[in-house]
């Protein structure tokens, strides 16, 4: 299937995201709130169900998170991008897609080890790498004197 | 750990017991914890602990340049190395649109297949050795040491070789190079068989993983256990095949799947591997150009233009993505790996409930897990 077949058929069904062509691949973006919506829908795609969650993360732009899906369909072979902002970034929240794919469970505890941003419903949201009164590393926030040393630039 | 799980903790009876194997045990490759609720022998649940070796690599990465992530990469999985250092190569590669000479390309495939050589010989030995057969040890070890040779030969260093850098190789290989590596082929067409006779028709090695640890192809998509722990269970999930990257689309080789979906299936697959990446290898070497350059012209200083990249390539594991958030400076943004031993690892839940704990460790034993590719 052509990406804008694809991608039209992405629009019909997630009719509040944004459907564009990236740099590499389709990404479909929705508001933080309907990602669970969406998340679904993408799982249950006619004809090419996205039933292989690649990758999922997070990035710190300072004024928001961004979450990022990569999923692919093993039918088709094409692979999406899913990206959802987060505004508040003091109270991260968003709700949790891991009863849609089982790994997006240890992905999830990974990003909210790192970022500090929590998922709604999660069956056991700890922290996977880090010890509990440790801060979260990836914010660009994120002081350690100890063991982090700037350079000048 | 999913919600049933939870269940099992708050339900548990009296006979339960608790016992934690790792973070130092042999069979684990590694330091992770497995902490398990045993029943008698029978295992009830595993919780893998990781986290032991966390380095910070992607946090690393935010301040340093592009060369500089290549030598980190190399730490993450040791015995994919290169298909690491390939990873990042390509995500810069194609984000600057960059042409890698033939003879590059032809280079980076043949160093694939013989990590993934390297990495499987190494499994089988170690696999074997977690049963208890001690000689698979011996023999696994004494072949690797031929192609670390070759790679000490042409880069000076026997396990982590940085010899990727973006835009080609660091410098050209070693004359002897395609000579050695079709030596190598022949000795280890040899050997083989002995493998066979070894261990894959070992009537003890079958009763220890025919039928141990099934995954279904269902699981397999839903956990996104990729490389030959995947396609044990028929999920057909190969990047060369996939998403083909470099001179794989090219090449006349086979992906390997196998329905069953026990250990022993995911045991098959890294031996058929095993001869498919010796026939990969013979091709290569046929069709590599002997002469070239070893890298494109690439700036001192590489900055990717403003935006999301992400690659995948396909290591001894599994699959390896690369995704990066560039904002136009020498340094990336933000730099995501998504691991495939990570995903692998906490299928084991699923897999070893209701079997006894020798099971467990024959089923660790074939998915193949690296500790500091999970933790990064």
């Amino acid at each position: 299937m052509e990406n804008t077949e694809l991608m039209e058929l992405i629009t019909k069904v997630i009719p509040y995201g944004t459907v564009s062509q990236g740099s590499q691949y389709p990404e479909v973006i929705v508001p933080a709130g309907k990602l669970h919506d969406a998340a679904e829908q993408l799982r249950n795609l006619e004809g090419q169900p996205f039933d292989y969650l690649i990758n999922m993360t997070a990035a710190d732009f300072t004024d928001k998170f961004t979450v990022y899906y990569h999923m692919e369909s093993t039918q088709a072979h094409n692979l999406v991008v899913l990206k959802a902002d987060i505004a508040d970034r003091d109270n991260a929240v968003v709700e949790t897609v891991s009863d849609i794919w089982v790994t997006a469970e240890f992905f999830e505890r990974e990003v909210f080890d790192l970022f500090g941003i929590r998922f709604k419903n999660h069956p056991d949201l700890r922290r996977l790498f880090l010890e509990d009164d440790y801060g979260f590393p990836l914010r660009k926030d994120f002081k350690d004197e100890v063991n982090i040393i700037e350079l000048p630039n | 750990m999913s919600k049933d799980v939870i269940k099992n903790i708050i339900v548990k009876d009296d006979e339960d017991y608790i016992i934690n194997m790792g973070p130092q045990h042999p069979s684990t490759h590694g330091v992770l914890r497995l902490e398990v609720c045993l029943n008698g022998e029978i295992v009830k649940y595993v919780i893998p602990h990781i986290g032991y070796i966390h380095r910070g690599i992607e946090k690393m990465c935010e301040a340093d340049t592009y060369k500089q992530i290549i030598h980190l990469t190399d730490r993450m999985d040791y015995l994919s190395a290169h298909m690491n250092n390939e990873a990042v190569c390509l995500a810069v590669e194609n984000a600057l649109q960059v042409e890698v000479p033939e003879r590059v390309q032809y280079i980076r495939a043949i160093l694939d297949e013989l990590n993934r050589l390297a990495s499987h010989q190494l499994w089988w030995s170690a696999f074997g050795m977690d049963l208890g057969a001690l000689t698979t040890f011996f023999y696994g070890l004494r072949d690797r040491e031929k192609i670390l040779a070759i790679f000490e030969e042409s880069f000076g260093s026997r396990l982590l070789h940085s010899f990727n850098t973006p835009g080609g190789l660091m410098h050209d290989v070693h004359p002897n190079f395609q000579k050695h590596i079709l030596e190598f082929v022949k000795y280890f067409r040899k050997k083989l068989p002995d493998y066979k006779n070894l261990l894959t028709d070992n009537v003890i090695f079958h009763n220890r993983t025919k039928g141990v640890g099934v995954m279904s192809p269902e699981t397999a998509i839903a956990f996104g256990v990729t490389g030959p722990s995947g396609r044990g269970s028929g999920f057909a999930c190969d990047v060369r095949k996939v998403a083909p990257y470099g001179v794989y689309d090219q090449l006349d080789f086979k992906q390997v799947l196998y329905s069953e979906g026990d250990s022993f299936a995911r045991y098959q697959v890294r031996m058929d591997e095993m001869e498919e990446s010796l026939n990969l290898l013979e091709q290569l070497v046929a069709k590599m150009p002997s002469e070239g350059d070893f890298t494109a012209k690439m700036k001192p200083i590489i900055k990717l233009p403003e935006g999301e990249y992400y690659e995948r390539v396909e290591t001894a594991r599994g699959e390896l993505g690369v995704f990066i958030v560039s904002k136009g400076e020498k340094y990336p943004y933000r730099m995501r790996f998504r691991s495939p031993n990570f995903s692998n690892l906490f299928v084991l839940n699923t897999l070893s409930k209701g079997l006894k704990i020798a099971d467990l460790v024959a089923i660790s034993g074939s998915l193949d897990l690296v500790l500091p590719d999970i933790d990064r």
